[in-house]
């Protein structure tokens, strides 16, 4: 039964829902609840089934079991023009036949709304494109094209609006400019913005929380500093930013913190950062966390020595060291350029050091490599 | 003072291969000249013999005359003949425009149970040869003991257009984004009014350039009418029946006219077009 629940407002719940085509699992019994007023990314790579939990959360596509709810109201099975829910599509799906006023006109007038003229005015003002409400859509560019889209959905107030993939048709500096505007037309107009994409920056730079999905399935859910500083999974690890993951067992207890033991060397941790299930883990450290030193310079926190140089690649703000390992590994570190050269050069005996609160451990039964071989750049349509 | 001595130095280039180049950029233009000159000699000896001052046969110049223009229906029958094709052309065009855009429909955007099957089945008309569909159409009738005629023949007409207004409407169903739909049924419209407001504006030219298929198929047949249409003349069968005694000018009239009114929709069509991209 399906019935009108346009007026419905508050957060979005979704219960344990599962979207089945055939055999094929697309969404893996999820729950979640998306708080109103906040902006929420679903963040995971191709056919993770983020593009089909919006879909759901849209109406363009039914879950085979659970539930989907608006504050109080169960819209589980209403159809897309019964849900207060605007979408934002991935190639703006702008109607070609329509002038621009039209466009953003559509569901004003769908809904029977009065004041049609000033309430477009208004929001083609929003998006700084008043000149352009007589044109036609193929008249405009990618990025013209993207804010109409925006201001055709924002333009109904809706409770949640959608975006898929929005800003992914466009170059990367244009990018950069409506991802800072899309975050401040949400402040502006205070909706619940849910956003897909399977870029990590893109999910950072705007979201307060991020959702990041695997094979139907969320990961691992939070603001983007926790989800980058204390990911508990290796897909999470991998799939925002690059981490170092180094195999080991823990030893023993220190207090709050944990001894593990890396290949002989001793490091310690702090307990509520390990997400480890035995004594097997994987210890894990950001890039930047690492200090570089020459052996017989005094460190402090975690050390690990034996190491030396193998590449370096200066980067401007900062350069990319590669440290290879007594063990065979090689570990990735960016140190700033805040002196202005990189101080060590290629095949330098080095020890490295880090603070210990900066460790997280994962799993030892981990696929180390999970999350990190998705290039997200290329795996760009669904 | 410099320039000149830049320009002394400049080669020239050999006849033969100003030649070869000047060839080689207007081959296009020579072959298409060729092939409209083989495309529009005959329109173009319709439309001088439509002004020859002939009498009863029309083979023979013999002088320069606007009477056939002035009276196009001066020959017996006709404008009859001619009113017969347009009122069958018409009820044929509606009707076979109506039935197979709910076809292109159903097949384009429904998943039903024979549905490849009745895409398949849909080109058969296109495929067999007029002279059986006509042949057989007859003895269908006359088995349901309906008379040949006027009726009969719009029938036959709709039946035989209907595969082409399919394949027509349906081209122009494929290339609709489904995205479109989904955005106004996101935008609060809801089944009827997402069909009324977005599909049928973007199908519209696919149904309009099936409906004047139709019409031009339908005033051209001459096989399945000849078949079907008893004593009902047709702009065609007046043309093949006159054509033993001499062709009258006033048909050459006639075909000009519907060539020149072709080329004014498809003329006013484009320009229409042009006017909505800008």
């Amino acid at each position: 039964m399906s019935f009108d629940a346009s007026s419905a407002r508050g957060d979005l719940i979704l219960t344990r829902i599962t979207k089945e085509y055939g055999d094929f699992k697309a969404v893996d019994d999820l729950s979640l609840t998306i708080a109103k007023g906040s902006f929420f990314a679903l963040l995971g790579p191709s056919g993770c089934g983020k593009t089909t939990t919006l879909r759901m959360i849209a109406g363009l596509e039914e879950p085979t079991v659970g539930s989907i709810h608006l504050g109080e109201t169960d819209i589980t099975t209403t159809k897309p023009y019964q849900r207060p829910i605007n979408t934002v599509f991935q190639n703006y799906a702008l109607f070609p036949h329509l002038t621009i006023f039209e466009n953003i006109a559509f569901g004003l007038r769908r809904r029977g709304i009065k004041d049609v003229d000033a309430q477009v005015n208004k929001v083609l003002n929003l998006v700084e494109l008043p000149h352009l409400a007589g044109r036609k859509p193929t008249q405009l560019s990618g990025g013209q094209q993207q804010r109409i889209a925006l201001a055709r959905a924002i333009v109904n107030r809706p409770a949640l609006l959608l975006l898929d993939e929005p800003l992914g048709a466009l170059d990367l500096k244009l990018r950069r400019q409506m991802q800072i505007e899309l975050k401040w037309i949400q402040k502006e107009v205070g909706l619940t913005f849910v956003h897909v994409t399977h870029d990590q920056e893109e999910a950072m730079t705007m979201a307060d929380t991020i959702a990041v999905m695997n094979e139907g399935q969320i990961e691992q859910m939070g603001s983007p500093a926790e989800l980058y500083d204390n990911p508990k999974t290796a897909f999470v690890a991998n799939f925002l930013g690059q981490s170092n993951l180094i195999k080991g067992t823990i030893s023993g207890n220190d207090g709050d913190s944990i001894v593990a033991d890396l290949y002989g060397q001793k490091i310690s941790l702090p307990k509520h950062r390990s997400h480890a299930v035995d004594n097997s883990i994987y210890a894990g450290i950001r890039p930047e966390k690492f200090r570089i030193s020459l052996l017989n310079t005094p460190v402090s926190g975690n050390v690990l020595g034996g190491g030396h140089i193998e590449d370096v690649s200066y980067i401007g703000v900062s350069t990319q060291y590669q440290v290879a390992m007594p063990w065979g590994q090689e570990l990735i570190v960016f140190e700033q350029n805040d002196d202005g050269v990189a101080p060590f050069k290629k095949g330098d005996a080095v020890n490295i050091s880090w603070e210990p609160v900066f460790t997280f451990a994962l799993r030892g039964d981990e696929d180390v490599t999970a999350g990190s071989e998705v290039n997200p750049e290329v795996l760009d349509e669904e | 003072m410099s320039k000149k001595t830049v320009d002394a130095t400049i080669p020239t280039i050999p006849l033969t291969a100003r030649f070869q180049r000047w060839f080689g950029r207007n081959l296009i233009r020579v072959y298409m000249v060729l092939a409209f000159t083989y495309l529009f000699i005959p329109v173009a000896y319709t439309f001088a013999f439509s002004f020859n001052d002939s009498g009863k046969s029309n083979l023979i110049w013999k002088g320069f005359t606007l009477d056939n223009w002035k009276n196009p229906c001066g020959a017996p029958e006709v404008c009859t003949a001619l009113a017969n094709s347009i009122k069958i052309g018409l009820l044929a065009t509606i009707f076979s425009t109506i039935l197979g855009t709910m076809i292109a429909f159903a097949i384009g955007r429904h998943k039903f149970k024979g549905r490849s099957t009745s895409n398949l089945l849909i080109f058969l008309p296109m495929a067999t040869p007029e002279i059986v569909l006509g042949a057989s159409l007859l003895s269908l009738f006359l088995v349901f003991k309906i008379n040949p005629g006027f009726w009969p023949t719009v029938i036959a007409h709709v039946m035989f257009c209907i595969s082409f207004v399919v394949v027509t409407v349906k081209a122009r169903i494929a290339s609709l984004d489904p995205r479109l739909e989904q955005a106004a049924m996101d935008l609060y419209a809801n089944e009827f009014q997402t069909f009324r407001r977005v599909t049928l504006p973007l199908v519209a030219p696919g149904i309009a350039g099936a409906a004047l298929l139709a019409f031009s198929l339908s005033f051209d047949d001459f096989i399945i009418t000849n078949f079907n249409s008893g004593t009902v003349t047709t702009f065609p069968k007046f043309v093949y029946t006159a054509a033993a005694r001499g062709i009258p000018a006033q048909a050459n009239v006639i075909g000009s006219g519907m060539f020149f009114l072709a080329l004014a929709i498809v003329i006013a069509g484009q320009f229409v077009n042009r006017r909505k991209a800008r």
